[in-house]
C-alpha cells in the first residue's frame, strides 16, 4: 500500500514536472483514440483484429476506448460526438459504410483526426482511410492451395460479392494456376458474414463436390472446420485460424493493423498527418502469412517466400496482363496492368474460377 | 450433387431447427408464445459450450445447455405467466437480453477450439444401406435424440392423457381450471421444458455443427423455428419434415453453386426462400385459424379473475 502511494506521488510529481518542462510534449502525449467497430470484439475476425491493434497502441501510452456493434447509420455522428466531447483525438471508424457520417464530423471538428475505410467515398482533409493489400496475401495462399491440390479443384466460400472479396478470390486463383494450370477453383457465396453453420455447410457441399482444398473470405473459421472434418485442406482467413485444424489448415492470409494504428498516432504525434489513403500489405506486416503447415513441401515453401519478397520488392505483378475473365473477356491488355481504383471496382472473376457473380 | 449426401446435410442443417421448433411448440401448445427463442438458443449455445469446455464432457455440456435454456425460459415464464406481462414485446426482449447474456458470458470462450466431439453410434449393417445408409445412419447421437423426440412428442400431444391436457392448456385453460387443475404450473411446465429444447438447439450449433462458440452463432434459425411451428400448424410430426425442408433449402443454396450444373438462379433469391414460405402459409392460415390448428389461447395470459 505504501509503496504504490510512493509511486502514486512520484508519477504525479513526473507528470508535473514534465508538463512545466515540456508542456506541447506532455500534451501530445496525452492522446486518446476512440474506435467504433461494426460488429462485436468477439467476432474472432474483422473486429477482433481492430481491437487487437487497440490494445497495441493503448501499450504505446495512447488512451483507448470503443463502441462495438455500430450499425452503419447517422448514429455513428452520435458517437462520433460524444467521443469528441470526452476529449478524444483520433476516431478510428472502422467499416466502409461509416465514410459519410465520418466526412460531417469531421467538418465540423477540423482539429481532430479521423481514420476510416477505404475506398474514400466521402472525403475531409482530416480523414485519412485505410486498408490492407489483402489480395497480395490471397495470392501467396493460392499458390500453397495449388500445389497440395490432388484433385485439380479448389473450394472457396465467399461471404459478398463486394471488390474486396473479387480481387482477393481474382488473385487466389492466379496465384493456383501460377503453379498449376488445370486448377478450377469453385466458389460458393454464403451471402453473409457471419453465418457459422451455414459456411460450415458451404465447405461441406464444396468438399461433396470434389474439392480437397478449401480457402474462405468469412469472419468465421467455420469453413475450415467444416473441411477438416471431411478430409479436405483448409487455407483460414482474416486471423490465423490454425488452432481450429492444426492437421488440416495450410494458412491463411491474417490481418494486423497494429502496424497502421501505430503509425497514425505518430502521425499526429509528429504533426505529419496528411489526408487520403493508405495501404498496406505484406511489406509493412498488415497483412501476413499464418504459419504454413509442416505437410507443405519445402520447394513449395520457398517459392511462397520467394514470391512475397518479390511482391514487396515490386518485381512480381501478378495483375499483369493480358488476365481473361471466366466469360472469355479480356479485362487486363497485354502490358497493362490494375491499380488500386481498377481492384476497388473489380466486377469480373478471372478464369480458372467456377462460378458467377451473384447480381 | 449426390441425393443422399445432399440429404444428410439436410438433416444436419435442420437438427437445431427442429429442437428449437419441438420446444416453441410444446410452449405455443400450453398457450404460451415465446418470441424469446433466438435468445433462448444463443443461451444455451453459449453455456452448452462453456460446460463442455471446463468440463471435457460433450454431454455434460448438453445437460448443461438445456438448463440453463430452462432457467432463461422460467424467467420468461415469471413475467409472461405470473405478473401476466404481453408474451409479445417480453418475447422480443428476452431475444435481446439472451444475446447480450451470452456475449457477457461467452467473452471469454471466443474463438477456442472444443477438445471433445460429438459421437456417432455405429449402426452397423444399417450404415451400409444404400442411399439411407449415407443419408441417416451416419449422424451424431443428437440427430437421433430429435427425431425421437418429435414422434415421442406427437404421440404424447395425440396419444396421451396428459396430451389431452396439454391441448386443453393452450385451447381453453379456464376448463382445466374448474377442474381443479393448475394452469399456472402447467404451464411453467412447458415454457420451461421447451426452452429447454430451445437451449439444446442452440447447443448442436456450438458444440456439433462447428463446435466453437462465437457471438450471435444462431445466426436467425430461432426465427425460422418460429416461424415453422406455424408452418407445421403446431403438429410435431409436419414439424420434423418441415425442419428437413428447410434444412434442405439450407444445404441447396450451396450445392446449386457448385460444378458443372451450376445454376443461375440467384443465392439471394434461394436464401430467402425459407422466410417466403413462411409468409405464404401464414396468409394461407390466417382467415382460418381454428382449422389451421392455433390454441386458441395462444398468447393470452390466463387470468381467473378475468374469466
Amino acid at each position: 500500500m505504501k509503496e504504490t502511494k510512493h509511486q502514486l506521488l512520484r508519477a504525479v510529481l513526473l507528470a508535473g514536472a514534465a508538463v512545466l518542462a515540456f508542456p506541447l510534449t506532455a500534451a501530445a502525449q496525452d492522446l486518446k483514440a476512440a474506435m467504433i467497430y461494426v460488429g462485436p470484439v468477439g467476432d474472432a475476425g474483422w473486429t477482433y483484429r481492430h481491437d487487437v491493434a487497440r490494445q497495441c497502441i493503448e501499450e504505446q501510452g495512447v488512451e483507448t476506448a470503443y463502441v462495438e456493434t455500430v450499425p452503419e447509420t447517422p448514429d455513428v455522428v452520435n458517437v462520433q460526438n460524444d467521443f469528441l466531447s470526452q476529449g478524444y483525438d483520433m476516431i478510428f471508424a472502422t467499416a466502409f459504410g461509416y465514410q459519410p457520417f465520418t466526412q460531417q464530423v469531421a467538418q465540423a471538428n477540423p482539429d481532430k483526426h479521423f481514420f476510416g475505410i477505404t475506398p474514400t467515398i466521402a472525403p475531409a482533409d482530416n480523414i485519412l482511410n485505410f486498408y490492407g493489400k489483402l489480395w497480395d496475401g490471397r495470392y501467396l495462399t493460392g499458390l500453397v492451395a495449388g500445389a497440395m491440390t490432388e484433385s485439380n479443384k479448389i473450394g472457396f466460400v465467399a461471404a459478398q460479392p463486394i471488390p474486396t472479396v473479387i480481387a482477393g478470390l481474382n488473385a487466389f486463383t492466379l496465384g493456383a494456376r501460377a503453379v498449376n494450370p488445370d486448377v478450377t477453383v469453385e466458389v460458393v457465396w454464403t451471402l453473409s458474414w457471419y453465418d457459422p453453420a451455414a459456411e460450415k455447410q458451404a465447405a461441406t457441399a464444396l468438399v461433396e463436390g470434389g474439392a480437397d482444398v478449401i480457402a474462405q473470405h468469412q469472419d468465421t473459421p467455420s469453413a475450415v472446420i467444416g473441411a477438416s472434418e471431411k478430409g479436405a485442406w483448409a487455407i483460414g482467413s482474416e486471423s490465423d485460424m490454425t488452432a481450429f485444424a492444426p492437421e488440416r489448415v495450410l494458412t491463411g492470409t491474417v490481418w494486423d493493423w497494429c502496424p497502421f494504428y501505430s503509425k497514425a498516432v505518430e502521425m499526429v504525434r509528429d504533426g505529419s498527418f496528411a489526408p487520403g489513403e493508405f495501404y498496406g500489405g505484406l511489406d509493412d506486416g498488415t497483412v501476413s502469412l499464418a504459419p504454413l503447415n509442416s505437410a507443405v513441401p519445402a520447394d513449395v515453401a520457398t517459392q511462397v517466400k520467394d514470391a512475397q519478397a518479390a511482391i514487396i520488392a515490386g518485381e512480381l505483378d501478378y495483375w499483369a496482363g493480358p488476365i481473361v475473365s471466366n466469360e472469355g473477356n479480356e479485362v487486363v491488355a497485354a502490358g497493362a496492368t490494375l491499380g488500386i481504383a481498377d481492384i476497388n471496382g473489380m466486377n469480373w472473376l478471372v478464369e480458372g474460377v467456377s462460378g458467377s457473380l451473384p447480381n | 450433387m449426390s441425393p443422399d449426401l445432399l440429404l444428410a446435410a439436410a438433416i444436419v442443417a435442420g437438427t437445431p431447427i427442429l429442437f428449437a421448433a419441438l420446444g416453441e411448440l410444446l410452449a405455443e401448445r400450453a398457450g404460451v408464445i415465446n418470441l424469446g427463442l433466438e435468445g433462448t438458443m444463443l443461451v444455451g449455445a453459449v453455456s452448452g459450450f462453456i460446460v463442455a469446455a471446463e468440463t471435457g464432457s460433450i454431454w455434460l455440456g448438453v445437460v448443461g445447455s438445456a438448463l440453463s435454456g430452462a432457467l432463461f425460459g422460467l424467467a420468461f415464464a415469471f413475467l409472461t405467466i405470473t405478473l401476466r406481462m404481453n408474451q409479445i414485446v417480453t418475447g422480443l426482449g428476452f431475444t435481446i437480453l439472451g444475446g447480450g447474456l451470452s456475449a457477457y458470458f461467452g467473452s471469454g470462450y471466443v474463438g477456442r477450439p472444443l477438445p471433445v466431439s460429438m459421437a456417432r453410434p455405429d449402426l452397423g449393417t444399417l450404415a451400409d444401406v444404400p442411399f439411407l445408409g449415407v443419408a441417416l445412419f451416419r449422424q451424431d447421437f443428437l440427430v437421433y435424440i430429435v427425431l425421437a423426440l418429435a414422434i415421442g412428442i406427437s404421440f404424447y400431444i395425440y396419444r396421451t392423457r396428459q396430451g389431452l391436457v396439454l391441448r386443453a392448456l393452450g385451447n381453453s385453460p379456464d376448463v382445466l381450471d374448474m377442474l381443479g387443475m393448475n394452469v399456472t404450473a402447467l404451464r411453467y411446465l412447458y415454457v420451461g421444458l421447451g426452452t429447454a429444447l430451445a437451449g439444446i438447439g442452440g447447443a448442436y450449433l456450438s458444440l456439433v455443427t462447428t463446435p466453437t462458440w462465437i457471438e450471435n452463432m444462431t445466426a436467425g434459425r430461432g426465427w425460422i423455428a418460429l416461424a415453422l411451428v406455424i408452418f407445421a400448424s403446431w403438429r410435431p410430426l409436419w414439424l420434423m419434415f418441415g425442419a428437413c425442408l428447410f434444412g434442405l433449402v439450407e444445404a441447396l443454396r450451396f450445392r446449386m453453386q457448385i460444378g458443372e450444373g451450376a445454376s443461375t438462379i440467384d443465392p439471394h433469391f434461394l436464401s430467402m426462400l425459407p422466410y417466403a414460405a413462411t409468409v405464404l402459409v401464414l396468409v394461407l392460415i390466417s382467415g382460418a385459424r381454428a382449422r389451421m390448428n392455433a390454441p386458441v389461447a395462444l398468447g393470452t395470459a390466463y387470468d381467473r379473475e378475468s374469466r
